[in-house]
């Protein structure tokens, strides 16, 4: 039984189609990117996923159950499960670091705070970033925010950790340092859902592609066949633009 | 609560809540009209002028917008005749709520004049455009638009919370007549009651119309609510 | 002039600068209690305010409708409103009590929409950060949207405040012995009229001045970003 399964799901954005039925499955274990053109909708995937958009059909299963987004207490159990990071970080920026990663555990799992930042610390040490515990989000850089945010989503111990375009918003030199936090929770074993531009990373982690393109599936395979030979022109074209 | 609503008297009476309600637009348009003009000349002197005059047009604004309205009203009324100087009530709350929306215009287009960007004005001089024509066509277009949301705020502020401290001196704009009425037959909740829906009536009147003139003459999507 | 002149040592003597005193801190009291009490309750009804849902639509529309009335009332005609109904429900209910009130009724109007401003210049991002991380609507707002909010709420808030000491000279209309009443009251004793409202305007301005270039200093100090204040 597949981890994660997203069977024919359709989304509008506001009054605008965005999904037409999209099919995926990811395994335990196994790191799927999703990669693609701008607009193809790979993050309004990963957002409906959390319930920040909702679906219009279609189903997705975790674990082999059925999520039913229009019920309150299944998206709050979906969310308990699957957690994202955000391309602009969303750190909140009246909090320290620390407090950004302990906030949800002790606020929503009421769990004490005394352990809590124990395991904070743990997972800021993670991705680096356990001297910064006391900044503020605006003293930090955007690589710096975003691996904090990657600790962030692991305080809240999820099943499925969905990476939206997570080093869009960095600098150059800065991307290398949030590739590496995620590489080390892949080699973890981290069930993991990424979409990203990042050519040369999506195919080193990943161990399945998947290229949308208008909403759509338009192929699936391991990186290595569908960077190297693409079988449909779309993604021919697509991967003959970036990579090179 | 064993308090029976009575608004049959109001009504009986209401065309002189109407009368007062009638010179409440009057004195709010004439102050704010008045206060306008002005407004416009404390915030060119406040630009232009030489320091001593900035200075003093600083104080003016200074002084009016920290004291409050009724008492500035109560000075004219109460403490000019002492230099033989009587004016009428009505007069004295017309040139007291002058004064003070002339205070706060000033303020208002000021800000207004400091949103004019030199680059713009270079761009206009650049297009071979006369002094008098980039003031026309990229000065005020520019100033109005900018402002024109806080104008029409203001106007609300002056006919509403304005005109009505005219009543503590005896004149008979909206509030005042309430007052007038209330103390024939001692029906103060009715009366009032009826005076606030007026009020309310009357400055979304305004509103919607300040709204569609901001829209027509200035392109300015003003919030009507 | 020659009568001014002439009242100018009785009327500064120290009976009347102790009354004029006690009525200056009833107007700051008053003012200040009402204000405060009036944002707490704005909080809430902005909160009421944004209630999702369908079955919250009714509650959406009173809130909307409470500020939309109030901005359009004048304080005065509220002050008769509060002090008539109030005599009919209950009898011994102080004069201050019915200012604070009316003020409080006046304050929830305006300060609800500074606060609905300034939570609305809060990114969206960060209320779905929320969301996701299966914070509760109030947890989200109380610990994420309302801190973040509050450097744009409270400069405004204060200058609200701060601009309603002089409107709350009206209320001397229903006999609360604040300035202007006392002014009304000195003025009656034969004290000149630019004498007396001189001063009154003179004790207003003290108030009112200093406290709105602290409301200024404080609207600067919140526009300058963290990093930059702590180095300060």
């Amino acid at each position: 039984m597949p981890h994660l399964a997203v069977n024919a799901i359709h989304a509008k954005y506001g009054k605008l189609p965005v999904l037409h039925g999209i099919d995926f499955a990811v395994d335990r274990g196994e790191v799927v990117s999703l990669v693609g053109p701008s607009g193809s909708g790979k993050s309004t995937v990963l957002r409906a996923l959390v319930g920040l958009t909702p679906v219009t059909a279609g189903s997705i299963e975790v674990d082999g159950t059925c999520i039913d987004y229009a019920a309150p207490r299944a998206v709050r159990a979906a969310r308990d499960r699957m957690a994202i990071v955000f391309q602009q970080y969303n750190l909140f920026q009246n909090m320290t670091v620390l407090r950004n990663v302990t906030l949800a555990p002790t606020k929503v799992k009421g769990r004490a705070r005394a352990e809590v930042e124990e395991e904070a610390m743990r997972l800021l040490k993670l991705v680096g970033m356990d001297h910064k515990a006391t900044a503020y989000p605006d003293e930090l850089s955007g690589g710096q925010q975003q691996r904090v945010a990657i600790a962030r989503a692991l305080a809240l111990k999820p099943e499925i950790l969905l990476l939206d375009e997570v080093t869009s918003a960095l600098d150059p030199e800065l991307v290398n340092e949030v590739l590496d936090a995620i590489r080390s929770l892949a080699a973890e074993g981290m069930t993991m859902l990424l979409v990203s531009h990042e050519m040369a990373f999506v195919r080193e982690v990943s161990s399945k592609v998947i290229f949308m393109d208008a909403g759509q599936v338009v192929e699936t395979g391991d990186p290595a066949a569908i960077f190297d030979a693409p079988s449909s022109e779309r993604a021919r074209d697509f991967f003959g633009k970036v990579l090179r | 609560m064993d308090y029976n609503f009575q608004f049959n008297v109001v009504w009986r009476n209401f065309d002189a809540l109407l009368s007062g309600a009638w010179l409440t637009l009057q004195l709010g348009v004439f102050a704010f009209s008045a206060g306008c003009l002005i407004g416009l000349v404390g915030a060119a002197c406040l630009s232009f002028a030489p320091r001593p005059l900035r200075w003093l047009v600083q104080a003016f604004v200074i002084f009016i917008t920290n004291t409050p309205a009724l008492i500035q009203i109560y000075f004219l009324y109460f403490g000019l005749p002492e230099f033989g100087i009587r004016w009428s009530n009505e007069a004295c709350v017309l040139i007291g709520l002058t004064l003070n929306a002339g205070a706060y215009l000033t303020m208002i287009l000021r800000a207004g004049f400091l949103s004019v960007r030199a680059n713009e004005m270079e761009a206009g001089e650049t297009m071979g455009l006369s002094l008098p024509q980039r003031i026309r066509y990229i000065v005020v277009p520019h100033i109005a638009k900018s402002i024109y949301p806080a104008l029409a705020n203001f106007f609300i502020v002056i006919l509403v919370m304005g005109t009505s401290v005219g009543a503590v001196i005896g004149v008979d704009e909206l509030t005042g007549q309430a007052i007038n009425l209330s103390t024939v037959n001692y029906r103060w909740l009715e009366y009032f009651t009826v005076a606030a829906l007026m009020y309310v009536v009357l400055t979304f009147i305004a509103s919607i119309g300040l709204a569609l003139l901001g829209r027509w003459a200035f392109r300015v999507k003003a919030r009507i609510f | 002039m020659d009568r001014i002149l002439s009242q100018l040592p009785d009327f500064f003597a120290w009976k009347n600068l102790v009354l004029l005193g006690e009525s200056a801190f009833l107007t700051l009291s008053m003012t200040l209690l009402g204000c405060l009490i009036g944002f707490s309750l704005a909080l809430v009804l902005v909160y009421l305010r944004t209630a999702p849902g369908r079955w919250a639509l009714p509650l959406r529309a009173l809130c909307i409708a409470y500020v939309e009335i109030f901005r359009r009332i004048p304080f005065l005609v509220v002050i008769y409103l509060v002090l008539f109904f109030i005599q009919t429900i209950a009898s011994d209910v102080s004069l201050f009590s019915i200012a604070v009130i009316s003020i409080c009724i006046y304050a929830v109007a305006y300060t609800a929409e500074i606060i609905r401003g300034g939570i609305d210049s809060v990114p969206r991002t960060q209320i779905e950060a929320a969301q996701t991380m299966n914070l509760s609507r109030f947890q989200a707002m109380r610990l994420c949207i309302l801190p973040q909010a509050l450097p744009v709420i409270v400069p405004p808030a204060i200058a609200f405040a701060v601009s309603f000491i002089k409107d709350t000279a009206l209320v001397s209309q229903i006999g609360v012995f604040e300035l202007t009443f006392r002014g009304k009251e000195l003025n009656n004793q034969g004290y000149s009229g630019v004498l007396v409202f001189g001063t009154i305007a003179l004790c207003y301005f003290l108030m009112s001045f200093p406290l709105s270039l602290l409301g200024q200093h404080l609207e600067k100090r919140f526009a300058t970003p963290r990093g930059q204040r702590h180095s300060r």
